[in-house]
């Protein structure tokens, strides 16, 4: 497999200027005879289509929500990084990079990440003008905020609403798009397939969600826009209907994959209060900023959290991090808390949360100063558990949130299918092993708004607009090929429901694949995992029939493809023969059990070539080149 | 806890529903409504019956997807919550509920509680935006925003799109929402050069899409998971009449 990251010359702060002037452009009478379909209509989708909308292409713009609003995007709450250096406290585009890179553990791409930081300007600038009611401050001027442990305050955020904020802008510029005939939404409609001709994406394969007609879409040009993969692992912070099927099946049909055992664990989570839930929610990580973290010293300790005195708690992260304490980054705050939960310090009903304490903040600065930060939060809170969190500590514990691997692509966004490009958190791209708080949405916004409609302008440049059809074979197998799927799953008629496999798989992901992990955990899900997709395909019951709305075979066709897409993401762990940024790997610690790298083999992005169910997938490598930023072992002592 | 649920059931749109009753038995006071409907669904699906169909997605308010009438509630009986974040511990042990989907011309049923609300991505086409091209964007802190605006702007910007508000009014307006949506650009320096036209165009589509009038009922306000208030819907009035005395005329291109 070809690999060429297509990475422009010159210096790196001019590589995007050069590039843009380098890129060909479509001649503004053709633009409108090219037609784009974007799939996914979270940040990156959205913003992304109403752009190309915008520079005059025809877009078809996919979700499978009812409406583009609904994407997962809507439930960001933190914030959003860009380098404005609004506060003057010394930030700049060259920090942001230095920070990102940084954060990645070393395993992004300079290039791709100086841009990102170049772009982040811009996103706030076009989101202002949309009218995102970012936080002010009472001159009228905006407020920022520190976040994840930063040392600037770059983080710009709306209340604990900045995903739906954004999103809501981005949606509405789509939909001035969709009024001024630019951009067709195709509402309820999952994209199954896409349809590769002569080596080049030129469409996709839909079912109605409400009719469950199969349809066949042509175009010159598919941007896969449709998020990330940690509901794998069934209990995640993502919405419920995140999945990697357009991803995984993009990749079945040649784009390859990089770095799927990149997967962040986010440390303040709502425990899990009963087998019977599906979901987890996440509790913003400001709250570190003022709550102490602690378990009882002593293991199975069942007094009530007020009765054990300040001698028999264990402040652990204090305690193993006296500079960073509470803030220490993401990875090494849920693994600890894993550590803690493993060894019978666990707190709570189900003894599977670690507290996260404010009476101090509370005697230190008073109850309102406390609740103006947080009471939105603590209401939540109270809302999902019944405690008060001004009177109980907060029980907390990690849970799958983000991914950074996905779809591979070059500087262009473009997979190694041409003409399909990835974006957002479907793609591989800027957060290397682990990514920072507030940059995922500067991502998504960065790649729909300001590269993608320029990247695939310069694709289109080289293709005749048209030239095949719906009748073409192509299409006609790809309709026949996911109406057969679909009636597989409906025809096993078994025992167990898609949930009770979906549940399985992600404990099984969980125990094995999850915050650390092993080669004999890793060779253990790999031998298990064939196992469970194939009872899957003999025992599980889909009811219902394919042509109207039927919720259990949407779920049932998903968690078909996780069951594959899980044996890739073990496969990667574990030939990942290292530790870095949120891959654990328990065989390579630091006497202060830290993640060590070992930059001497594993400088790369993995990028892995499809080669059958169940068949062991090819392993290609992007070796990464650090110019700027000389790779160094992190260290939160 | 146990519960017996009635619970609209309809195959397709437009077929004629109905109500079916199902017991929900061992049901945790922690759990969610839908986490509840989840077992339900569990059940139905093991003893060879059809799911109900209803629609959620980020089971945390803030998506908007999910949305049903529960004893005649939208969103069912605590204030300030979507019905994803309503808890059984709300309800007492033995309780009979009866649950069906947002009942309006412009929602049709599609299935059981799921319904169409393209409506009001309609509405938002009409004008629900600022016309700003992607790269035209001027320095973000050009324009201050007096804190007071951007607070007022924020509390109708706060609307998730749910359609609870038509689903909880007797004429089944949307004013509401599009009041909401309206107010949140009209009280920013940026919504203004379209300000006026924006009302008259929002609250014209609003009515071909078939909501009803509103007539100061109050029960969205009451509903709404968001809180937001109807003197949103008043703004809103008083700029489609400020619009129609300086002769902003609809325009229907
Ligand atoms: C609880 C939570 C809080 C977060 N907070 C922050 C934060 O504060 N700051 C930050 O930077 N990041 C945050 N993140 C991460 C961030 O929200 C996401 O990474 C980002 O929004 C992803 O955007 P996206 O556009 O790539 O994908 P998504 O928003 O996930 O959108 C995916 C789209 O694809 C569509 N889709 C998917 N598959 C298909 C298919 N097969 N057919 C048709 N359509 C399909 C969906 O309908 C949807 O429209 C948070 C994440 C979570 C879970
Ligand atoms: S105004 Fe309130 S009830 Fe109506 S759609 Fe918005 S959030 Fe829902
Ligand atoms: S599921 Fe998203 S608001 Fe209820």
């Amino acid at each position: 497999m070809e690999l060429d990251a297509k990475i422009p010359s010159g210096p790196l702060a001019d590589k995007w200027d050069l590039h843009r002037f380098e890129m060909k452009l479509v001649n503004p009478a053709n633009k409108r005879k090219h037609q784009v379909i974007v799939v996914g209509t979270g940040l990156a989708g959205a913003s992304a289509a109403a752009t190309m909308g915008e520079l005059g292409y025809r877009v078809h713009a996919f979700t499978f929500h009812d409406s583009a609003r609904r994407a997962h995007s809507i439930a960001a709450q933190g914030g959003i990084n860009a380098a404005k250096n609004y506060q003057g406290d010394g930030d700049s585009i060259y920090r942001l990079f230095h920070d990102t890179v940084k954060g990645g553990d070393f395993r992004s791409r300079e290039a791709n990440v100086y841009r990102l930081a170049q772009l982040s300007l811009n996103i706030i600038d076009q989101a202002v003008a949309q009218g995102v009611p970012f936080a002010r401050e009472y001159g009228g001027y905006l407020g920022n905020r520190s976040f994840g442990g930063a040392q600037v305050s770059r983080t710009f955020y709306a209340r604990g609403q900045t995903g739906q904020q954004l999103l809501l802008g981005a949606y509405q510029a789509m939909e001035r798009q969709v009024a001024a005939g630019t951009v067709i939404p195709h509402l309820r409609k999952e994209m199954l397939d896409v349809v590769v001709i002569d080596g080049a994406a030129r469409g996709i394969i839909t079912r109605d969600l409400g009719t469950g007609k199969i349809e066949a879409h042509v175009a010159d040009a598919v941007v896969l826009a449709t998020g990330g993969y940690s509901n794998a692992f069934f209990l995640s912070t993502n919405a419920m209907g995140c999945n990697v099927t357009a991803s995984w099946r993009a990749h079945k049909r040649g784009a390859a994959f990089a770095n799927p055992c990149f997967t962040q664990i986010h440390p303040t989570c709502i425990p899990q209060s009963g087998e019977y839930q599906s979901k987890l929610t996440l509790m913003s990580e400001s709250l570190r900023n003022d709550g102490r973290i602690w378990v009882p010293v002593r293991a199975g300790d069942s007094r009530p959290p007020h009765e054990i005195p300040d001698a028999e708690r264990d402040y652990y992260l204090e305690r193993f991090y006296p500079s960073f304490g509470n803030l220490t980054p993401r990875d090494i705050a849920s693994r600890r808390a894993k550590e803690m939960v493993d060894a019978g310090h666990g707190v709570g009903p189900g003894r599977n949360g670690v507290y996260l304490d404010f009476r101090d903040a509370i005697q230190r600065l008073g109850k309102k100063a406390i609740s103006e930060r947080y009471s939105n939060l603590f209401a939540m809170y109270e809302k999902i558990t019944g405690e008060d969190p001004y009177t109980v500590p907060m029980r907390i514990y990690p849970a799958p949130h983000y991914t950074m691997g996905g779809l591979w692509v070059d500087y262009n966004l473009m997979t190694t299918v041409p003409g399909l490009f990835a974006i957002g958190e479907a793609n591989f791209s800027d957060h290397g092993a682990n990514r920072l708080g507030a940059s995922a949405l500067m991502q998504g916004l960065a790649d729909g708004y300001f590269i993608v409609p320029l990247t695939v302008g310069n694709h289109l440049a080289e293709v005749a607009p048209g030239g095949v059809d719906a009748d073409h074979p192509a299409f006609r197998d790809g309709v026949r090929e996911v109406e057969e799927v679909q009636e597989r799953l409906l025809a096993v008629n078994g025992n167990r429901t898609v949930d009770s496999f979906h549940q399985e798989l992600g404990r099984l992901l969980w125990d094995l694949c999850g915050m650390s992990r092993s080669e004999a955990g890793l060779k253990e899900a790999l031998a298990k995992l064939p196992e469970l997709r194939e009872s899957f395909w003999r025992d599980v019951r889909v009811p219902g029939s394919g042509d109207n709305l039927n919720q259990s075979l949407e779920k049932a066709g998903r968690v078909a493809d996780f069951l594959e897409f899980a044996e890739l993401l073990c496969w990667d762990a574990l030939e990942r023969d290292e530790s870095c940024g949120a891959h654990y790997r328990e065989e390579h610690t630091t006497p202060e059990g830290e993640a060590l790298r070992d930059d001497e083999r594993f400088s790369h992005g993995a990028v892995w070539e499809f080669s059958g169910v169940g068949h062991k997938p090819a392993r290609h490598r992007e070796e990464l080149i650090f110019e700027h930023v000389p790779p160094s072992q992190r260290s939160y002592k | 806890m146990d519960f017996t649920l009635h619970v609209w059931r309809q195959g397709t749109p437009g077929s004629k529903g109905d109500f079916e009753t199902y017991q929900a038995k061992n049901v945790a006071p922690s759990m969610s409504f839908l986490d509840m409907l989840d077992l339900v669904n569990e059940e139905l699906t093991r003893d060879g019956g059809d799911p109900i169909a209803f629609e959620h997605d980020c089971r945390e308010g803030i998506c908007g997807s999910c949305g049903m009438m529960v004893n005649g509630m939208a969103h069912g009986p605590e204030d300030l919550v979507t019905v994803c974040q309503l808890h059984m511990r709300s309800f007492s042990d033995g309780d009979e509920l009866w649950i069906e989907p947002w009942r309006a011309d412009a929602f049709p049923v599609m299935r059981d509680l799921v319904v169409d609300r393209n409506a009001f991505d309609r509405i938002i086409e009409s004008g629900g935006y600022i016309s700003v091209r992607t790269g035209s964007a001027p320095d973000a802190n050009a324009v201050p925003v007096p804190k007071p605006d951007a607070d007022k702007a924020f509390d109708a910007a706060a609307c998730i799109g749910c359609g609870a508000c038509v689903a909880a009014c007797p004429n089944a307006s949307a004013m509401l929402f599009t009041a909401a949506k309206a107010g949140h650009l009209s009280y920013l320096p940026q919504g203004q050069p379209e300000r006026y036209e924006r009302a008259i165009q929002m609250v014209h589509q609003h009515d071909e899409e078939g909501f009803g009038n509103c007539t100061n009922h109050g029960a969205c306000q009451e509903a709404c998971p968001k809180g937001i208030s109807v003197d949103y819907i008043s703004r809103l009035n008083r700029d489609v009449l400020r619009a129609r005395l300086a002769g902003v005329a609809f325009d229907s291109t």
